[in-house]
């Protein structure tokens, strides 16, 4: 029993908000399913499958309470990324190596929940395109087609109902659409025939759901609200950087790492004025 | 017109169960109940120092007698809140969660209420000062700046309540206004303040409507009652300033320095008993809420255990703590028994039911919501965890003593992590840390300066000695027939006393001897004296 105030909570919890981001995340699955058909429910329940397990043994092995963080959703949501990420048409052992990296060593290894310093689908997803290119190259083309923006709109709308929910504020999403769009947008009118246009960007699902579900990650990102606009700033120029410059169809994942390591300088040096501070105090 | 106010930053909205305990008048104690066989006034009301007894056990005290004053000028009065007997004058627990005890008063009431002659005060020939002083051995708790800067331009009222189940702020302007308003008038007055602004949050309207009122009937100028939007906590007083006149005063500074003054609506309320009716701070009224059968405002005399007013309430089967303050900055206190205080705005009865305890903690996720409800802009969650890594510098560079401890981070946090205990932690660790240092210090300095006297004494000595080398190398004729006069005298003395002590020596365990003993003695007596006789004649071999 707790001694001191406050005597009363608001009954907000990590439960909660998990589900909700799961829940968010529905409208998306369901054009994802609607358009290229069940093989991603099958992605979904591998991948959920092996997150629980890997987080099971891990809470197991490091003797923490089993159902309390079994049940605080926070696996599934490493789960579904993953199985949203990856090529819905791959083999089965492809998401569910990725679900236990992210879980075991992304995760736990760093402390478990709240301890890890890089987003765990996302380094599962770089960890896969190192070790099995072949596998991953093979994913359908993030090129914008016209099923592709039905599920970024179902993202878009999850999205903007997480914003609603205050689950998630809306710094990032609108600072990572903004800059990509700018420098998208800045590139190809310079020299459409060397960049791709705007359109390309945005209505990829990979820019919605990097902008409301992957880069808006509490636990590695950035979190005050001038960091949040630099650090998703900074994963929108680096995504289109790597698309533009590098090997990789995809630069998300990569680019939310690199940002995941400036989080701690972000925010340190972005800290809010506290209260009486902001303007030059009278002289006494 | 109405008012446009400012806005802080974050903030909570939970369910403020007001209506509860504003459905009955406010009831006088004794109306009620006869007072308890004992009434234990803390030589200790609120302002940390520690105050002076007047009385003594066995003293006849009359209501308002004042019992404890300070020790220098600051320390506010107490007095006896009803006429009666000091039982004794004795270490009791206060109401602290500490349980910690400090000097009282007991006082044995004898169910009289005698009062002592109460004169009003003429505080417009008195003077600021004078005032002041007034106030203080009336036991009105005014802060130690009252009137420090000469003039205000703003006097702000506080008359929001922001806590959810308090309501003695609220019962008071309802059914009180006037006075509350002649205490408002003798404020800005006497603080010379260019405008009035009285704070009351909008879900009161009965309190608005009542000040308005009272008011417009004693017609003070540049006076304005503002039904400010109802957020905890608003009742801060910092953030009601910032609300009201849009200015941000940092904790590092004092109000006076912005031309700007708080004062809570039961202070004004207490200048006006002070200084109209003569009558010193006696009682209060407090809010008595939470488990109980029927919540309500008593105005309780100082003294009165909390038990004595639950048991006014009707408090329910299953209430397993006594909370004194609202549920988000109440404090659990350490029994029933404690005394009301100059400081006790509420006293809730909890119970599992009510205030259940927290889910269990999880880990933070940073989720920022600590953040976004931090009336003073603080970053909660950064805080956590260098107080958790007892990080404690890096704590400090984060402003953790901006934090006011409103509890509002912990209200939201989805993690249940009870963040306000880790700043309180934190917090005394720091103050610990700080004590310590200053003792370490002082012990340094003690030492340094030891070490130096040491040294200095070395050195005088040093010189002394110097000075009398070399009197004696050059020493006039005179000097040294001198000393060697004293040298011989002193000699002399020292073979005179040695002479006298040896013949003083005499022989042990001679007491219970036979005469054949005695006479034996005797015999070897005399010949150790011809011995020594005949060795003093004799000249030595070897010479």
């Amino acid at each position: 029993m707790s001694n001191h105030a406050p005597y009363i909570r608001q009954p907000a919890s990590v439960r909660s908000i998990m589900l909700k981001v799961l829940a968010a995340l529905l409208p998306g699955i369901a054009a994802y399913v609607w358009w290229f058909g069940a093989g991603v429910l099958v992605q979904i329940a591998l991948a959920s499958a092996a997150a629980l397990a890997g987080e099971a043994a891990m809470l197991a092995l490091r003797r923490k309470p089993l159902w309390l963080f079994l049940g605080d959703g926070s696996a599934l949501v490493t789960a579904w990324l993953i199985a949203l990420c990856f090529p819905a048409d791959g083999p089965w052992w492809l998401v569910v190596a990725a679900a236990l990296f992210a879980i075991v060593a992304v995760k736990h290894f760093f402390g478990g929940l709240g301890r890890n310093a890089f987003n765990p689908a996302m380094a599962a997803y770089c960890l896969m395109l190192v070790v099995t290119p072949q596998w991953m190259s093979e994913s359908q083309s993030p090129v914008a087609g016209q099923e592709w923006q039905w599920v970024a709109l179902g993202y878009l709308l999850g999205g903007l109902w997480l914003i609603r929910q205050r689950v998630i504020t809306w710094h990032i999403p609108t600072a990572f659409l903004v800059a990509l769009t700018a420098i998208a947008g800045g590139f190809h009118v310079f020299n459409p025939a060397a960049y791709a246009g705007v359109e390309f960007y945005l209505l990829s699902n990979s820019a919605m759901l990097g902008a409301f579900f992957i880069a808006t990650d509490p636990v590695t990102g950035a979190t005050t609200p001038r960091g949040k606009l630099f650090y998703a700033g900074g994963i929108a120029v680096l995504t289109w950087s790597i698309r533009e410059f590098d090997i990789y169809p995809d630069g998300i994942a990569l680019a939310t790492l690199l940002m995941n390591s400036c989080a701690p300088l972000i925010d340190r040096c972005t800290q809010p004025p506290v209260f009486g501070n902001k303007i030059e105090p009278p002289a006494a | 017109m109405p008012r446009q106010f400012f806005k802080f930053n974050g903030g909570v909205m939970p369910a403020d169960h007001k209506a509860a305990s504003t459905s009955l008048p406010i009831a006088e104690f004794a109306a009620l109940a006869s007072l308890p066989g004992e009434l234990v006034i803390p030589l200790q009301q609120g302002n940390g120092g520690s105050l002076r007894a007047l009385v003594e056990a066995g003293t006849q005290v009359l209501k308002g007698q004042r019992i404890g004053v300070g020790y220098d000028d600051t320390g506010t009065a107490v007095h006896a809140s009803t006429s009666g007997l000091v039982k004794a004058v004795e270490m009791r627990r206060m109401p602290h969660p500490s349980g910690l005890s400090a000097l009282c008063v007991v006082i044995a009431p004898d169910g009289e209420e005698r009062w002592i002659t109460r004169t009003p005060f003429d505080y417009r020939r008195a003077g600021l000062a004078a005032t002041r002083d007034y106030l203080r051995d009336a036991g009105v708790l005014v802060g130690g700046d009252f009137g420090a800067t000469g003039q205000l331009a703003t006097l702000v009222i506080n008359g929001a309540e922001s806590e959810p189940r308090i309501t003695c702020d609220d019962m008071l302007m309802r059914e009180r206004a006037d006075g509350v308003i002649q205490g408002i008038a003798i404020l800005r007055e006497v603080l010379r303040a260019s405008e009035v602004l009285i704070g009351i949050e909008d879900n009161q309207p009965e309190a608005i409507a009542a000040m308005r009122a009272a008011l417009a009937k004693r017609g003070a100028e540049n006076t304005q009652v503002a039904a400010v939007p109802a957020c905890y906590p608003t009742g801060n007083a910092r953030l009601l300033i910032r609300v009201l006149t849009g200015i941000e005063v940092p904790h590092s500074r004092r109000f006076a320095d912005y031309g700007v003054e708080c004062f809570d609506t039961s202070t004004a309320y207490a200048i006006y008993q002070a200084i109209t009716l003569g009558q010193p701070m006696v009682s209060r009224i407090v809010t008595v809420a939470g488990n109980v059968e029927r919540p309500r405002n008593i105005e309780a005399p100082l003294g009165v255990p909390l038990r004595a007013l639950l048991a006014l309430c009707g408090p329910q089967a299953d209430t397993n703590r006594v909370i004194m303050g609202g549920p988000m900055m109440g404090m659990t206190m350490p029994g029933d028994e404690v005394p009301v205080v100059k400081t006790t705005h509420c006293v809730l009865a909890g119970s599992p039911a009510l205030f259940p305890p927290p889910p269990p903690e999880m880990p933070c996720i940073r989720c920022g919501d600590c953040a976004r409800a931090c009336p003073a802009d603080l970053q909660p969650f950064e805080l956590y965890s260098f107080a958790r890594a007892r990080q404690f510098g890096k704590a400090q560079e984060y402003h953790l003593f901006d934090c006011i401890e409103c509890g509002c981070c912990t209200y939201v946090c989805p993690s249940k992590i009870p963040l306000v205990d880790y700043y309180r932690f934190a917090k005394s660790e720091i103050l610990a840390r700080q004590r310590d240092q200053e003792f370490a210090d002082a012990a340094r300095e003690r030492y340094q300066f030891r070490l130096l006297r040491a040294e200095r004494e070395k050195q005088e000595k040093a010189a002394r000695l110097a000075t009398k080398a070399a009197a004696a190398h050059a020493p006039t004729a005179e000097d040294a027939k001198d000393a060697k006069d004293t040298k011989k005298a002193l000699i002399a003395a020292a073979i005179a006393r040695a002479r006298q002590q040896k013949e003083q020596v005499t022989p042990a365990n001679i007491d219970a001897l036979t005469p054949e003993q005695r006479a034996e003695i005797a015999k070897i007596e005399a010949r150790r004296e011809a011995l020594q006789s005949s060795a003093k004649t004799a000249p030595p071999q070897d010479e």
